[in-house]
Order: structure tokens, then sequence, then C-alpha cells
């Protein structure tokens, strides 16, 4: 069965590691936060210049003053700190984020990744992501394994215009855990969705996959 | 030039008083992330001026109906320099019919490159873009062996700033993160002007607390009638229920 963006979210969350500071990007990256178990202590970095963002407000503490990258109303956790966004970038450049987990157009074999352009259509520009991708530690995309027209989103290349190169480590997808082996330039397949066979991940996959062995289907706590 | 100033110091009356001299053509800086603290006033006294032009350096392009978008609805933006401006159709249409020049930048870079014209470095490196379109027109360059661009220092000819409390001095104290890039802005510009909800007495401001010291701000004034329009009113899954 494919993953909803709910267990995609639910996935990347058994990545989180305690002590991280960590930067969700906006769609599925933002569910993340909501499978971290209480007991693991993480901060949250939200790049318009705060460490420590906590749940959405009630109706009472909607604040225009707190909000998001995403320009979402947001609360503080205790020990929350705010800051410009100079600095804000200082610390994602300076390599202080322990992970970042964002969404994808494209990831390519050797860990390029292309999430901000595509020729023709409207662009938005790309925000921090560009940043966010040239300097964290480790980088984890979140995305669904093809396209709407059915086509892979996992490539040799990619055909989009680069946020960043040799950058991606590993791909949560709706079928597939791949971690990107950027020296052997190929998605390694770790893990399968429920009910997903290898040769469905195989076919939906247009980059070079490598098995090792048996892949396990994926584990959901519950 | 000073004699439309209406109190001495650094301190005007109101937003058309602070922004008397800005004409057409100029450079400006404007805080905020989304709506997030823009400086409301001196955008409502541009458009009362209708100077045009303008080239705008500011985080996103605000909405259709506010924030920059005021602006661009009145073309007085020739050129806006940005990291994202998702959010406003008549930019969209303006940009792809060319009647407005857009510049996209990492937002990293953005913040970086107003921090380094005001603290007077030229240029400096950066990983950021590297690899992408963006590197094609930079130089580059090598150290310990990994590659980066070089981007220019972006200086104004006013930054447009909005902070919680300030005190005649132009110390600054913002709230929340409606901080983002006006600190660094504040220091990058000939003149900045701040408005703030809050004008205190000199002494007031804890001066621990000070987040913009007034050496950067030429002037002040306390603003009126602010909106604080918020864009996406998220609410905890508890209050949704209600």
């Amino acid at each position: 069965m494919r993953l909803t963006k709910e267990q995609i979210a639910q996935r990347i969350a058994q990545e989180v590691v305690e002590g991280m500071y960590i930067n969700l990007g906006i769609g599925i990256p933002t569910l993340v936060a909501n499978y971290i178990p209480d007991g693991k202590h993480v901060v949250l970095q939200s790049e318009n210049g705060l460490l420590g963002m906590g749940s959405f407000p009630t109706e009472d503490q909607v604040d225009a003053d707190y909000i998001n990258a995403g320009k979402q109303t947001i609360t503080l956790v205790p020990g929350a700190s705010l800051f410009s966004s100079a600095e804000s970038f200082a610390m994602i450049r300076g390599r202080h984020v322990d992970l970042t987990i964002l969404g994808a157009m494209e990831v390519s074999q050797n860990g390029d990744i292309a999430n901000w352009k595509i020729p023709d259509k409207k662009v938005k520009g790309m925000g921090g992501a560009m940043d966010l991708v040239a300097s964290s530690r480790e980088i984890i995309v979140a995305m669904q394994h093809v396209n709407r027209a059915g086509e892979s989103k996992l490539l040799e290349a990619c055909s989009l215009p680069l946020t960043g190169i040799r950058c991606v480590k590993k791909v949560v997808t709706d079928i597939a855990v791949l971690e990107v082996d950027q020296q052997e330039e190929a998605f390694i397949l770790l893990e399968k969705a429920p009910g997903i066979s290898v040769e469905e991940i195989a076919g939906a996959t247009e980059g070079k996959l490598i098995l090792k062995g048996d892949v396990p289907d994926m584990v959901f706590d519950e | 030039m000073g004699e439309e100033k209406k109190f001495t110091g650094k301190v005007f009356r109101d937003a058309e008083g602070a922004i008397f001299d800005i004409v057409s053509g100029q450079t400006l800086h404007l805080g905020g992330f989304g709506l997030c603290g823009i400086p409301e006033n001196c955008i409502s006294a541009l458009l009362k001026k209708g100077v045009n032009n303008l080239t705008c350096v500011s985080n996103n392009a605000g909405v259709d109906d506010f924030g920059i978008g005021l602006l661009l609805a009145k073309r007085q933006v020739k050129k806006m320099i940005a990291s994202y401006v998702g959010e406003n159709a008549e930019f969209e249409r303006q940009m792809i019919s060319g009647e407005l020049e857009v510049d996209l930048v990492p937002q990293g870079t953005l913040a970086e490159r107003i921090r380094a014209a005001g603290a007077g470095i030229p240029a400096f490196y950066t990983k950021t873009g590297v690899g992408t379109e963006l590197a094609k027109s930079k130089p580059t360059a090598r150290f310990e062996g990994e590659e980066y661009l070089l981007e220019r220092a972006l200086p104004a000819d006013f930054s447009l700033v909005k902070a919680w409390k300030g005190d005649a001095l132009g110390n600054l104290i913002y709230r929340g993160t409606a901080r983002n890039f006006n600190p660094v802005m504040a220091t990058a510009a000939k003149i900045t002007i701040a408005e703030v909800e809050i004008l205190v007495p000199v002494g007031d401001l804890d001066p621990e607390h000070v987040h913009t010291p007034g050496i950067y701000v030429q002037r002040i004034f306390e603003g009126k009638n602010y909106e604080k329009r918020i864009e996406q009113r998220t609410l905890s899954s508890e209050s949704d229920k209600k």
C-alpha cells in the first residue's frame, strides 16, 4: 500500500535523534513534528528567526508577531530563542543545524535536488531552500516516488533547475526508504512500504537502484 | 532638506514626514517576512507620495492588497529583489509581462548581502547556489577543496524597518518573529527610518535588551493603526474542534 503523507512523516520521524536541531520545510516535512515522540527532545528551527517552535496556537494565543517560515501562526516552546534572518542563516550556513527535512520535485542518484523552479511555469523563488541544502549536515527528502504524470522523481540526473548538488542523503517516499550513495551514484533501497514489491519500486525508480539482500518492510508504531 | 522635519533630532511626527526625501528611482530595503514585521506606515506614505521606479529589496513582495503588493498595484516598483514571491497575483502578472524586473536571491544570501553592506564588507563567499543556475554569472573560488560563490553586498538608499519599541535615539527592540530582516536592513542604508509601535522616553529601554543600537537609525516615529495582517491563521487541533 502506498503511504499517506502522514505515514511518510511518521516514518521520517523515526530518523530523528534526541537533542537534534531540525529545520522542517513546508508540506509533508511540517507534519513530521506531529510524530516525534514526547520523550524525544529536539529543537525545531524556523528560518525566519526562531529556535524552539511549538504547536499552532489556540484561538486566544494567536499573535501576528509569531509565525513560522510557512507564514503560519505558531507558539514558542519553553526555552525558545528569537533572532534575525542574518543570524538564522548564519547558523544554517555554519552547519549548526543537524537535520533538514524538505520536499522535492526531483532527486538524482548523486544527491542533487531540484525543488524550486519549473521552467515556463510560475516561479515563486527558492526562499531558504538553497541555503539549507548547501549547508545542512544531513538532508532527508520527503516526496512522492513518482510525479502526477506517473514519471519517476528519483532520477539518474535531475531535469529541472537544481536547488543544490550532492547533498541529499536519504529519501522517504510513499513506497520506499532509500539512501543516496553519492560515491556509488545510486539509490540504495533500505525499506519498502508494506505490500509494495521490490519490482514496483524498481519500476518507479529511473536512477540506479541497488538492493542489498532482503529489503524489509517499513515498521510503524501502534 | 531638514526644514520639513517636525521635531528636533531623529524623531518625526509620522511616516509622511519621515520619508519626505525619498524620490523616484531609489533603492529601498523593506523589513518583514511575509506580512510579519513590515513597515506598514511607511508603505502607506510611499503610496500617498506616489514615488515610482523604485527598487525594493524585501524577502517577499506582500500580497495583492497588503504590504509591498500595494506599491506593485500602483506600479511604483521597477525592480523587486526577494527570495520568495509566491503570494501575489499582480506581481506574477507584471513579472510575466516584463513590466517588473525580478531578482530572486536565496534567503540566507539575501540576508548576508544586506548584513555585509552594513558591516563594510563589499563581497563574501558562500556555498549557497553552487552548481545551480545562480552560479552562472558569479565568480567562484575554492577553499579547503570546496567550491564557493562570490556574492556582493546589497546596500540601499533608505531602509524602512519596523520595530516594537524604540526611543528618540533610535534604539530598537523587536518582538517575536517580526524581527526577521529588520535588524540587518537597519544597518545597510544611507538613511534608516524606523517605525515603532511604541516610542518610549530615552532611558526606558533596558540597554541589555536593545536589538538595534541607535547609531544605525537616522529617523524614528511612532506608527499608528497597525493592521498586522496574518497570512496563514493556523490553529491547534484542540481549538479546531470548538
